[in-house]
């Protein structure tokens, strides 16, 4: 027992050092310059959203998310010209009964992670639509960060049914390429 | 002593005769049942029942009872309009479905039950449904018939709220599918391929 514990705290105590020596391996590369694109920087990257049937009143909103940054981010909302509100929701499902929760104080973005909000799993709520959204016209909207706060995308417009911005499911969204493609940076 | 044995004896002999009784009433239950779900149409002997009679409104406003669905195969499934992937997704196939069965098409009913009475009005599911096959039936009705119809399919059905004071639902979301004696065969959901939807399908229309 008490073998083991002093091995315990003899890898402890290794663990300490080298987290030690790493970060001050890691410390000198922040240059200046670099401090301000690090802080936090999300990357948006393929948003889209679908084709509604005629009279639908919420849409779901899809895109990807890369945090550049060197701290966790959360997406908290956003807002979409065709609709009075946006949240952030989750889909699962479990043996066979969809479920869909908002996602409480927002959906986590790791640094160095790529979120990617898709169809069945986390996605944008467009509430209470005011106009359908159309094949070929992209919409525009925001996507609000708690640290990066707002920032500007454009959702491309896939058919309905479509599983993916470009994959099978409806047909290819026409006359367009990607989604909105920006970065934003926390100065 | 022999007094005692014969005592004894005899107690066992009634228990033994108790044992007799309940196992056979317990059988003839358990066969009715057996029976009562073949003579309902139960896929596998001692399966939950899925169906059963109910009384809706069609999107045309129109009274829609389960008698419309007697010796003809049909798809069920439950969702809402207020539903922002799985419910047009649904729809979306099954209009691609539908068209790939060419002909046979016809003799499938497609039901798509609301299970948000409330603002899923008949009027409000034609429009929705008016980007789909038009051969897809839309059922709404009251909160309480809705309510009887799901329970009727085991259908979970659970209002979330969201946090405007709206709400959302959650829902089953399989595809029901029935043959012409009202036998459920298959399921569909929306996460095998295509093709093997299809197959399903098709196999459903050869059975029937």
């Amino acid at each position: 027992m008490l073998k083991l514990a002093r091995r315990n705290f003899f890898l402890g105590a290794m663990f300490a050092i080298a987290l030690t020596a790493l970060a001050f391996a890691a410390a000198p590369k922040l240059t200046a310059e670099d401090a301000k694109h690090t802080h936090s920087g999300v990357m948006i990257e393929k948003a889209w959203t679908r084709a509604t049937p005629p009279g639908a009143k919420v849409a779901g909103g899809f895109v990807t998310i890369m945090n550049h940054g060197k701290e966790a981010d959360r997406l908290i909302g956003g807002s979409f010209a065709l609709s009075q509100r946006v949240e952030v929701h989750e889909m699962t499902m479990t043996e066979g009964v969809m479920r869909m929760n908002e996602v409480k104080g927002g959906l986590e973005i790791a640094p160095g992670a790529t979120v990617e909000l898709k169809p069945g799993g986390y996605h944008l709520m467009f509430m209470e639509l005011g106009g359908e959204p159309k094949v070929g016209t992209p919409v525009k909207g925001t996507l609000q960060f708690e640290k990066a706060g707002e920032v500007a995308v454009e959702f491309a417009v896939a058919p309905l049914g479509a599983k993916s911005l470009h994959g099978k499911g409806g047909d290819m969204p026409t006359g367009q390429d990607h989604g909105g493609h920006e970065m934003k940076h926390n100065h | 002593m022999a007094a005692n044995t014969s005592l004894l004896g005899r107690i066992r002999l009634v228990l033994w005769g108790l044992v007799a009784i309940a196992a056979f009433v317990g059988g003839a239950i358990f066969l009715g049942h057996m029976q009562e779900a073949a003579r309902q149409g139960a896929s596998l002997p001692g399966a939950v029942r899925i169906g059963g009679d109910f009384e809706l409104v069609d999107q045309n406003g129109d009274p829609y009872s389960s008698e419309a669905l007697k010796g003809r195969p049909h798809a069920v499934f439950f969702g809402f309009t207020h539903c922002p992937d799985i419910c047009p997704t649904t729809l979306f196939e099954m209009t691609k479905h539908l068209e790939a069965l060419g002909p046979d098409a016809d003799k499938l009913t497609v039901l798509f039950v609301t299970v948000d009475p409330a603002r899923d009005t008949p009027a409000q599911l034609k429009t929705y449904l008016s980007a789909f096959d038009p051969r897809i039936v839309g059922l709404s009705g009251s909160a309480k018939q809705v309510a009887d119809a799901a329970s009727k399919y085991r259908i979970v059905a659970e209002k979330v709220a969201t946090s405007d004071g709206s709400y959302t639902m959650n829902h089953t979301a399989s595809v029901f599918l029935f043959d012409s004696s009202g036998t459920l065969v298959s399921t569909l959901n929306w996460e095998e391929p295509e093709e093997t939807r299809h197959k399903k399908l098709q196999r459903l229309m050869q059975r029937s």
